[in-house]
């Protein structure tokens, strides 16, 4: 099995026979020939053919993603993005597919990007697409950015320190949630934290708001400086703010767990029943 | 004092002659018309709009006068393209950024794709412009090629006006076209021979910018016949008004093709409200402001009226590259559709 094999068979039985009809012949006709033109046009067509629907996905068929490509989330997939990695996946077999896929953003309307880098972490060779996938962060349009940030495990796998640290800071710069960037905690580093306690001083000093989530990337590299401003905010930051405060004293080791012990044991009992944590405020910043 | 030759056709460069510089000032000089006068409710298509040179202030006029929706047809520039880059910038422009600012203003907006005949006369350029062009064809929110046909009639427009015809044959699209300012009539001809000859329906593809003079053959053919109220050179609301007592309603679509230069973005609006006043049946202006559009440039079912029937509230803070239109904290007042548009100044 693969994610091809399985994009297909959940577009099969969502989509009805004449779209079926029109995705399995141009397919076709992509695996003989992966023609930047026909490529193109099936692209742009694909939501008139076979809809725009939501793809329903059981817990079996997510179950089954993560099985033939561990960390693929295909969950939030439309029946035209699922029909349009389909014929992406078609054309991979191109000579030069990182040049072909370049030359398609090129004309791509904003859904046709989403759904190029929603497929990244399917195409062959990943590692040839890094400065693509580079590219799409560049992007202004938060859903385009969020297409390659978000449950998406490609940059968490291929991208250097400073590209991962670039992401970074740009998602809480246009207000993305950090939480389902992928690989999140196993990627923190000192050189992201300095970054991000110099963008919460420029923040503070412009009396703008500073996302809760940005605490998360400090607690594990925090000095006793950090851990004062960390115990600061426990009194004086609003509910989120507060956890954020408390979980980052309780990911900077003996010395910010016992301070946060000291000062809000009640904040430290939650975290250890785990009635609070960095997934549940990173949901709440994406809903707002 | 107008001397001829002094002020120049925006759309086509010619110079305008002083009798047509006449007309545009008697015309101008009747108008504004009272929009306050249009029934509530009333809902315009206004099928041949250039959004991507006109105003915020256009935009609020023509939602408070009930233009539901718009459909920008690519075209020049008003100056030639470079290269093929501008065009690719261009395309996505109006499938992208100005699709977003219309919605701002909770007007629907389409657009049409096409190589213009005036670049066409760029052989390197529209060979370029052809080779992309597919890719854009294809995308949502695109109802037509267009729009395409002749200018000066050379050789190198017909080869691509040809090409383009089969493209839209391909990809299953009507097709709009401008016909030219220059040697009209033979012109227009010309342009349904070659689309009759490539077995093209006339029942898909739009004659616009037609006149007393090419009116009768488009219509006599099975082509749609569009007009465009452009003071001035092409059609003024006064003369479509007595053309649409004439032929009545069938197969007649009346637009603005308001682009950078003096033209009139509520010109349907005005227009509508101009032949009510002449005593034409609702159902007939209807027909020639909405229905008609919406049945041609609906056939690639990319345009549906429950676009705009079903569409929500305005999201005045969706960002489209980063930028709203609004400038912060700001939210724009909206007039409500049709009527009641109170001190609505219409400048």
């Amino acid at each position: 099995m693969t994610p091809l094999a399985l994009l297909t068979a959940w577009v099969a039985r969502q989509a009805d026979a004449q779209g079926n009809a029109w995705l399995g012949e141009r397919r076709a006709a992509l695996r003989a020939r992966p023609d930047a033109r026909m490529l193109a046009i099936a692209l742009g067509l694909a939501p008139r053919k076979v809809g725009k629907a939501a793809l329903d996905l059981s817990a079996d068929d997510l179950a089954m993603a993560e099985q033939v490509r561990p960390g693929w989330l295909p969950q939030g997939l439309s029946l035209d993005q699922a029909a349009r990695l389909t014929l992406l996946l078609e054309a991979s077999v191109a000579d030069d597919f990182p040049a072909l896929l370049k030359r398609l953003l090129t004309t791509s309307d904003l859904a046709e990007q989403i759904a190029l880098y929603r497929g990244l972490p399917l195409y062959p060779e990943p590692a040839r697409l890094t400065l693509l996938a580079v590219e799409g962060l560049r992007s202004a349009v938060r859903g385009v950015f969020e297409s390659v940030a978000h449950d998406n495990p490609f940059p968490a796998e291929h991208f250097s320190q400073e590209a991962w640290n670039q992401m970074l800071l740009k998602a809480l710069f246009i207000g993305a949630a950090l939480a389902p960037i992928v690989g999140l905690d196993r990627r923190w580093n000192a050189d992201l934290a300095h970054m991000l306690l110099d963008y919460a001083a420029e923040r503070a000093a412009a009396g703008r708001p500073i996302s809760p989530e940005l605490w998360r990337g400090i607690g594990r590299f925090a000095d006793a400086a950090h851990i004062e401003r960390l115990a600061g905010l426990l009194d004086s930051g609003d509910a989120l703010e507060r956890q954020a405060a408390a979980l980052a004293l309780n990911d900077a080791g003996p010395s910010g767990q016992a301070r946060l012990r000291a000062d809000q044991p009640e904040y430290a009992r939650m975290i250890a029943a785990n009635e609070i944590g960095w997934n549940a405020i990173g949901n709440r910043i994406k809903i707002s | 004092m107008d001397v001829p030759g002094e002020i120049a056709c925006p759309c086509c460069g010619e110079a305008l002659t002083s009798a047509q510089i006449a007309a545009l000032r008697s015309q101008l000089a009747v108008e504004p018309l009272e929009l306050t006068a249009l029934p509530a409710g009333s809902m315009f298509i206004d099928p041949h709009c250039h959004m991507i040179s006109r105003t915020t202030d256009d935009y609020l006029a023509m939602a408070a006068a009930g233009v539901v929706a718009v459909v920008e047809p690519a075209f020049w520039l008003g100056q030639p393209r470079t290269n093929v880059g501008a065009y690719i910038d261009y395309l996505s422009h109006i499938i992208g950024f100005e699709r977003f600012r219309a919605g701002q203003f909770g007007i629907r907006h389409y657009c049409t794709v096409g190589l213009n005949s005036k670049e066409a006369n760029d052989e390197a350029l529209a060979e370029a412009v052809m080779d992309i062009l597919p890719a854009f064809a294809a995308k949502e929110g695109v109802l037509a090629i267009g729009e395409i046909g002749y200018d000066d009639q050379t050789a190198l427009e017909d080869r691509y006006f040809r090409a383009q015809i089969e493209l839209a044959k391909e990809l299953d699209l009507p097709i709009m076209i401008h016909t030219p300012h220059r040697d009209k009539k033979r012109g227009t001809s010309r342009t349904m021979d070659v689309l009759v000859e490539h077995g093209f329906d006339p029942a898909r593809c739009v004659i616009d910018h037609n006149n007393e003079e090419t009116v009768r053959e488009v219509l006599d053919q099975g082509f749609w016949a569009g007009f465009s109220i452009y003071p001035g050179t092409k059609m003024g609301n006064a003369r479509m008004t007595e053309l649409v007592l004439h032929y009545g309603a069938a197969g007649i679509i009346l637009d603005s093709a308001c682009d950078w230069g003096n033209s009139d973005p509520l010109a349907v609006p005005k227009t509508a409200l101009m032949m009510a006043a002449r005593g034409i049946p609702a159902e007939t202006i209807r027909k020639v402001t909405y229905d008609n559009a919406l049945a041609v440039y609906g056939l690639n079912g990319e345009m549906k009226a429950t676009d705009w029937l079903d569409a929500g509230e305005i999201d005045h803070g969706a960002l489209f590259a980063g930028n709203s239109i609004l400038r912060a904290g700001e939210v724009p007042h909206i007039p409500r559709r049709g009527g009641g548009v109170g001190n609505l100044e219409i400048v």
